[in-house]
């Protein structure tokens, strides 16, 4: 296997050899009039965020059909260069100057991760292309960024953090103790929710912080304090499920507190896997409910056929492949807000990327329809942030159930940045 | 909770990370003691163990137990013979030089990894554990498969010591160990033995793949970690010396537990793999080698 | 003299690539040079020296942050930015080196790794200052030197190249000195040289600090000019990527690391362009690299430019 393995690629390298400067100096040009409008995606193909990647690419091709289907953007038909970042940010960055300056491409959207986000924003700034992550980070928001970074498709992390607290304060408990990852990531849970809890008369009783590169997690759920009523649980990464069943497992029979968790921390797996049985009648935060609603909008069959999702939100192929459900609709929705950006804009070329960001500044009110399956948003243009509503869900028979939805002003803060005061 | 439990629980998180570390480590150290050859790809091979006892438990849908004792056979049958393969077609024709073995495996490792990406998927799946048991302490529920991680590993570990020092195959790869040239002129096939033991070493790491996926998950970037404790638990523990590499396990594995009792935990594994380091600058033998 | 002209003309080569290739190629060159810089010092240490490390993305990240962290606290502009980086990087490794260095071999890699590994984590646990896992964009203000904004190309462009001539340049003066020598020597025979009076440990920590300067400048470099500075600079990945630069090259060799760093982008970019036609080949460029890396082993194992050296090129440095 290995020598048969070896001969091709003994041609990859001479071509390397030979050719790599040459083929990275095929030069990029821009797209004419008529042509089509060329997105290009950073996608999570390899590395970490491989997991989500896979769903975030299959949704943007069914966002894609549907919008070449109803005639593209402004007559235009589109296409979709999609490229590798490996889920590294030196590599995402790589991306961006190869989509916008060899590809040619439009502007650039996709990122997850929050630090390919924050590696990729700095050259998506200088080559004044458009830089649309769907990463809920609230990297965005924060300032952090730059005037050409935007995030019309999902709530971001701090918003979604902050709505959940009144619900949790008032069904669950007041005394929360938290487990999050000890990263950029788990500190913005651990400062907007524990903020957020004492808003609401509540308190945040211990804070644990699991390493990053842990395996194995059963004794740090030891520190969790006796007086707990919440536990509210959230972490990333390969890991999640040995996390949650060895939760399970500490727990096991004996008296346990309530348990709240955000999906990350169980998405792209199956809530009916052996060793969950304990998270039966626990709440999680869902952006977009992963098994339809009952009363689900009248969007929501038709945007599960688009990508290939049935009603338990797993793959319509394959049962077992479950998807990033509360995550990937922002490439959905990212997709059509470039279509409605681009055609409130007028744009014809890369010379109106600017007029197109500033179109997307002048959006507001996002009511709920086929371009946003997960529901009706407002686009903040100073933060360049979009918020929408989120769900609470229980744990019902192995399958996740909606119990609750909150409100826009659950999950409101103030400002931290205008950026249209930033020069582009 | 108190600190009696809490003491008793990082201990027995510990002895579990220890007996596949233990596991895992020793095929590193055997590769290693025998034949001088650090095999950076022998995480892939542990990684490779873990996946296949996925598929061989998604062949075998609804007998978890049965199919947990087929994996335990296939899985490191497999990967032995990947690992013989790779000897024969690599490690061999570069007359396992420090240097190249270490860009080979390199080399090998990226191609394992990327063809289990392609073959396998992103996703990190479950194997159910062969039994359902928990033990449920007045304190915390455990559960019933880690304790069985411990007594397999120790068994497995036991079983190697005796085939290493107590069987013919043993002591002719002792006695290539010691020297390799006077092992050939006394008539031992030195390539037959080497191919053996690189083979028997990803085996090992294969088996502690198995006994971890119904514990944590099969998923291809899973082999980094194991990689890097391996490597320090095999030096700490004195190269090549299979004793040193169940103390220094044990000592890794406890006392990354119960470092974390006392420590925020990200400061704990700072402290703790600064602590290691300084072990191997001031004792650069292991606790247990002869000389480096 | 033979030596000097061919390291001025691929100077000057590059110069002229970087003027008339169009912008993404053009870029891509800018980061191979400066990645091609962090090649060198480990070249230095493990190709000339035999030093094998697989700890120098904490230099590296101490050279990123040093610039970083400077700039984002301090507001300071690129050039003082970029000589706190090149110090952090050479502080950073004579302090491992005083360690490290009483070992050798597989013990010293080990060492290195954990030391980098902790580096990696401190990182991290100072998150409020470093920006964690997610790291932090250098403000604009600070991306310019003597007026130029590093953030745009031409002045990008330049940098990147004087950075990577002065490197190139310095590293070939000192290999051809009295004291490369000294390094080759531990390579060859640590004892030999023992007895004739080198002091083995002196020696080795010079190569090590130097390797640390080359780093600290190379990562510095690379956040002050992509506007960037984060904790994944400091993974196992980044220790690997430059001995991986430095054996496809040849280890050893002068021009070896950048042959290297180009030859592995290439091998990316052509990846990536493949896999558009054949999509089989998605994601596939580490198996193709770990591949290249195997053969490259079994039938060159000295790296390109080594392999030339052996078969006839004996003056190349």
């Amino acid at each position: 296997m290995t020598k048969g393995l070896l001969h091709p690629t003994r041609r990859g390298l001479l071509m390397a050899g030979g050719a790599g400067l040459l083929s990275a100096a095929l030069p990029g040009y821009v797209a004419a009039q008529g042509a089509p409008i060329k997105i290009g995606f950073q996608l999570h193909r390899t590395g970490i965020g491989a997991a989500y990647g896979r769903w975030y690419e299959r949704t943007a091709q069914a966002a894609l059909k549907a919008i070449n289907d109803a005639g593209g953007i402004a007559g235009r038909p589109v296409e979709i260069l999609f490229e590798d970042d490996a889920t590294d940010p030196k590599r995402g960055s790589e991306v961006v100057d190869k989509l916008t300056q060899s590809d040619g491409c439009d502007l650039v959207m996709g990122t997850l991760f929050s630090h390919v986000v924050m590696g990729s924003a700095p050259r998506a700034g200088e080559l004044k292309v458009p830089y649309l992550v769907c990463s809920e980070g609230y990297h965005v928001a924060s300032g952090m960024l730059n005037r050409w970074t935007l995030q019309p498709g999902i709530t971001d992390v701090r918003s979604q953090i902050a709505s959940m607290a009144p619900w949790v304060s008032a069904n669950l408990g007041k005394k929360v103790t938290m487990i999050f990852p000890d990263f950029a990531f788990g500190y913005d849970h651990r400062d907007f929710f524990t903020a957020a809890m004492a808003a609401q008369g509540g308190e945040v009783i211990a804070q644990i912080a699991i390493p990053p590169t842990e395996t194995s997690f059963t004794k740090y759920f030891a520190q969790i304090p006796a007086e707990t009523e919440v536990l509210y649980h959230v972490m990333v990464g390969p890991a999640v499920l040995t996390f949650v069943k060895e939760l399970g497992e500490f727990y096991g029979s004996g008296a346990k507190p309530q348990m709240f968790g955000f999906i990350d921390s169980l998405e792209a797996v199956d809530t009916a896997t052996p060793g969950l049985e304990f998270l039966e009648g626990t709440h999680f935060w869902e952006a977009h409910n992963r098994v339809k609603p009952a009363d689900a909008g009248e969007h929501e069959a038709a945007y599960r056929a688009a990508v290939g999702v049935d009603d338990n939100g797993a793959s319509v192929s394959d049962a077992a492949d479950i998807a990033t459900y509360s995550h990937m609709f922002s490439t959905w929705e990212t997709l059509f807000a470039i279509k409605a950006g681009m055609e409130a804009s007028g744009y014809a070329g890369i010379a109106d990327r600017q007029k197109f960001v500033e179109a997307m500044e002048a959006m507001t009110d996002l009511p709920y329809g086929i371009e946003r399956p997960q529901g009706a948003k407002v686009f903040n243009g100073k933060t360049h942030q979009v918020f929408g509503t989120q769900n609470i869900s229980q744990v019902q028979g192995g399958k996740l159930v909606r119990v609750h939805q909150t409100s826009m002003a659950d999950g409101a803060y103030e400002d931290a940045v205008d950026y249209t005061t930033m020069s582009f | 909770m108190a600190f009696g439990p809490f003491f008793l629980l990082a201990l027995m998180e510990g002895l579990v990370t220890a007996a596949v570390l233990a596991l895992a480590a020793s095929g590193l150290s055997l590769v290693f003691g025998v034949m001088r050859v650090v095999n950076v790809a022998h995480g892939a091979f542990f990684m490779l163990g873990a996946v296949l006892a996925w598929a061989v438990a998604s062949a075998m849908p609804g007998q978890p137990a049965i199919a947990f004792l087929g994996a335990l056979v296939i899985a490191p049958l497999l990967v032995a013979a990947l690992a013989a393969l790779a000897d024969g077609l690599i490690l061999k024709r570069l007359n396992y030089d420090p240097e190249a073995t270490i860009v080979a495996t390199i080399g090998l490792l990226y191609m394992i990894q990327q063809a289990v990406l392609a073959l396998y998927g992103p996703n990190a799946n479950p194997v159910t554990a062969p039994f359902e048991l928990r033990l449920q302490l007045p304190w915390f529920g455990y559960s019933g498969y880690k304790l069985f991680v411990i007594v397999a590993a120790a068994l497995v570990l036991l079983a190697l010591w005796v085939f290493m020092t107590r069987t013919k195959v043993g002591l002719i790869m002792r006695a290539t160990q010691v020297d390799r040239t006077t092992a050939r002129s006394f008539g031992i096939n030195v390539d037959r033995v080497y191919m053996g033991t690189f083979a028997l070493g990803a085996a090992l790491a294969a088996l502690a793949g198995v006994l971890i996926v119904p514990i944590q998950q099969a998923h291809y970037l899973m082999g980094g970690d194991p990689l890097l404790l391996s490597f320090i638990v095999v030096i700490i523990g004195g190269l090549g010396s299979l004793r040193g590499t169940v103390v220094a396990a044990l000592i890794i594995g406890l006392s990354d537990g119960v470092i974390s009792m006392f420590f925020s935990p990200t400061l704990a594994k700072i402290i703790a793999t600064l602590l290691v380091a300084l072990v191997l600058v001031f004792r650069p033998q292991g606790l247990f080698g002869a000389k480096a | 003299m033979k030596v000097w002209a061919l390291h001025l003309a691929l100077i000057i080569a590059l110069a002229v690539a970087l003027a008339v290739l169009p912008p993404y190629p053009a870029t891509t060159l800018a980061r191979i040079l400066v990645l091609a810089v962090f090649a060198m010092g480990y070249n230095l240490a493990f190709g000339y020296t035999g030093l094998l490390s697989l700890g120098h993305a904490l230099f590296l990240a101490a050279g990123v942050f040093a610039a970083g962290l400077s700039a984002q606290f301090w507001g300071l502009s690129a050039g003082p930015a970029l000589l706190l980086g090149v110090a952090a990087g050479g502080l950073v490794a004579a302090a491992v080196g005083l360690l490290a260095l009483r070992t050798a071999g597989v013990s010293f890699m080990i060492v290195t790794l954990m030391f980098a590994q902790a580096g990696y984590l401190t990182v991290l646990y100072f998150g409020t200052i470093t920006g964690g896992d997610e790291g932090f964009n250098l403000p604009a203000a600070s991306r310019t030197v003597f007026g130029f904004d590093l953030s745009t190309d031409t002045p990008r462009f330049v940098a990147a190249l004087v950075l990577f001539a002065v490197g190139l340049l310095a590293s070939l003066a000192l290999v051809r000195s009295s004291f490369g020598r000294s390094m080759v020597a531990m390579r060859e025979n640590e004892e030999r040289s023992r007895m004739l009076g080198i002091n083995p440990f002196a020696v080795k920590l010079a190569a090590l600090v130097l390797s640390g300067l080359y780093a600290g400048a190379a990562g510095a470099a690379y956040a002050l000019l992509f506007g960037y500075a984060g904790a994944n600079f400091a993974t196992i990945q980044y220790s690997i990527l430059p001995m991986l630069y430095v054996l496809l090259g040849g280890a050893g060799t002068t021009i070896g690391p950048f042959l290297g760093a180009l030859l592995m982008f290439g091998l990316i970019e052509v990846t990536s362009r493949m896999a558009r036609l054949w999509p089989v080949l998605e994601g596939m460029d580490y198996f193709l690299i770990g591949a290249a890396l195997v053969v490259l082993v079994l039938f060159a194992p000295r790296g390109i430019l080594g392999t030339l050296r052996e078969r006839g090129l004996k003056w190349l440095p």
